[in-house]
């Protein structure tokens, strides 16, 4: 029995969270003790980037090269990761939790009749059943959850394993797939992406700032210190409501949920909404004037001072340090 | 054109989350529910639609009759009826199920609801409604507008956002700001009393991945402070003791 894992690209790269998927399932293999790891990838992409989704533990790529699918138009991607899933005789589909991989797994579940769990945050325990741990309440708890078809669906949440580098360079296999017109008939008119930065939702460091920061025009050092650290910038609800930052930069309840290996929040306070987003971070920084901030009863690390004087100096000591 | 909102009945975001019977079960002490905030976008939203189109909108929830207070409220923000499967919401297949099934029935042209419930976060209803009716299936959809039968989205990505053209009948998983929140007025609250709102019993049990024990995650340690003069030492604590730089 193969472990298939749906990969997705942006602009002809491998997404990382999709070789955190991949790792996923060849960590499962090993734990099961039986099959291997096959990844389905669909669009333009080249040999070389697809051969190398081996190191994260694929023994082989199927590609979809037809060049419709370089969009994420999601009935045909659901539609073509159901042919590979039949054509491998995989039981069980890996995939990293995102916008298109969402959407699509969704309607995998019925087009397979497997069980699907979302929000995955480890590897399964085998003993009495296919028990899935996932984080529920938006981080706020963690449900055991028994699958019971006998083929299944993960939704990898980001950070559920670490990501596998030294695998052997997979077997690339070109996958025909047979689509219908009315799995295209929605179309994807304009894609808006922010470019040459680091995207939030997979960020490995994120900086955030709120209300604190008084204004849009004072950005400048938050993306200076993001800039400084590789990391994407986020911030809190109020903020994307009063306009000064766009709404993919909402990091919270109702925006984006977050799981960096560190979050530095600059001037945010706390409230509960905006914990639930971050909760899932590794290590979490907080820099607030007001020592009550509730944040600091959520950090493992906090200044207490003026985010306009922190912010530079931290900047300038973290460049320092490089 | 008929419009069905699919609304769910959740804890607050605010809620404490505890659970009950040896970790079994939620604990709803001292919670108070409300309708899921991603829902109460879409429901805000197909209010306006049906204003648009002249059509007609139901509110649609599974559960049992504790979260008829929730429908009454949809109601009360202007949905003409409401209709409650009568059942625990098990799982996400479960819930897709049922809601299909009323959606079969109704012939609905467009089904909103929220991107995900609040409680469980699968993110998922939409997606196996849609694939039931064999309708397309949109989500996050942060705009939605109706030229005709022609619908007008905009859907959320990673550090983005994509625009979309489908065609009716199709279903989408909403969040801001595709609308307002509304909030009911007294008119609504007194006419919400009087509206239908009728109790269907499931039509399948099935289920595919129940949860069956639940656990808080450990407690957070206490916070170390660095004083605001001593940045550099922040630096040195996330390289050499968190190791996270």
């Amino acid at each position: 029995m193969s472990i298939l894992v749906y990969v997705e690209q942006a602009a002809g790269k491998i997404k990382k969270t999709s070789l955190e998927a991949v790792s996923y399932a060849f960590a499962l293999a090993q734990k099961t003790g039986e099959g291997s790891v096959v990844a389905i990838a669909l669009g333009t992409i080249d040999s070389q980037e697809l051969a190398s989704v081996g190191e994260a533990g694929a023994a082989k790529v199927l590609h979809a090269s037809d060049e419709r699918l370089n969009a994420g138009v999601i009935q045909a991607h659901a539609t073509a990761v159901a042919q590979a899933f039949q054509a491998v005789g995989a039981n069980t589909l890996i995939l990293a939790k995102s916008s298109l991989g969402d959407a699509v797994a969704a309607r995998l579940a019925i087009k397979l009749d497997a069980g699907l769990v979302s929000n995955v945050v480890e590897l399964p325990r085998l003993e009495g059943g296919f028990v899935v741990k996932r984080s529920i309440y938006t981080g706020k708890a963690f449900a055991d959850t028994t699958i019971t078809t006998s083929k299944k669906i993960l939704a990898i949440k980001k950070n559920a394993v670490d990501q596998k580098i030294d695998g052997a360079k997979a077997q690339v296999e070109e996958f025909a797939v047979t689509i219908s017109a009315t799995d295209f008939a929605s179309k994807i008119t304009a894609t808006e992406r922010a470019t040459g930065e680091v995207l939030l939702p997979e960020a490995d460091i994120v900086v955030s700032g709120g209300r604190g920061m008084k204004g849009p025009e004072n950005w400048g050092m938050i993306e200076e210190l993001a800039h400084t650290l590789g990391a994407a910038t986020g911030c809190s609800k109020p903020v994307s409501d009063i306009g000064w930052r766009p709404h993919h930069e909402h990091v919270g309840q109702t925006g984006v949920k977050v799981a960096p290996t560190l979050y530095i929040a600059v001037g945010i306070s706390g409230a509960i909404q905006h914990l639930a987003g971050v909760n899932s971070s590794k290590c979490i920084v907080v820099i607030n004037k007001d020592p009550e901030a509730p944040f600091f009863k959520a950090a493992d690390y906090g200044i207490v001072g003026d985010a306009f004087e922190v912010v530079p100096q931290l900047t300038a000591a973290l460049k320092a340090a490089q | 054109m008929k419009i069905l909102v699919c609304i769910t009945h959740v804890p607050d975001t605010t809620s404490k989350i505890q659970f009950t019977a040896n970790n079994t079960k939620f604990d709803p002490t001292g919670v108070q529910f409300i309708i899921g905030p991603y829902d109460d976008y879409a429901l805000a939203r197909a209010v306006e639609l049906r204003d648009q189109t002249g059509g007609t909108l139901t509110a649609l929830n599974v559960g049992e009759a504790e979260t008829e207070p929730t429908l009454r409220k949809a109601l009360a923000i202007g949905a003409d009826d409401a209709i409650r499967v009568n059942s625990f919401p098990k799982d996400s297949f479960f819930v897709a199920k049922q809601i299909a099934q009323v959606a079969k029935e109704g012939s609905y042209d467009l089904i909103l609801m929220g991107r995900e419930s609040i409680d469980f976060n699968g993110g998922m209803v939409h997606g196996m409604v849609g694939e039931l009716l064999g309708m397309p299936s949109f989500s996050p959809v942060m705009k939605l507008e109706l030229e005709g039968t022609t619908v007008k989205m905009a859907r959320e990505i990673e550090g983005g956002k994509e625009q979309l053209e489908a065609q009716l009948p199709l279903i989408a998983g909403c969040q801001e700001p595709i609308a307002e929140w509304k909030i009911p007025n007294m008119r609504g609250i007194m006419s919400a009393r009087t509206k239908p709102l009728v109790v269907v019993e499931p039509t399948s049990q099935e289920t595919q991945a129940e949860a069956s024990s639940f656990q808080l995650p450990p407690a957070k340690g206490s916070v170390k402070l660095v004083d605001k003069d001593q940045v550099s030492e922040l630096v040195r604590l996330l390289k050499n003791e968190a190791k996270v730089l």
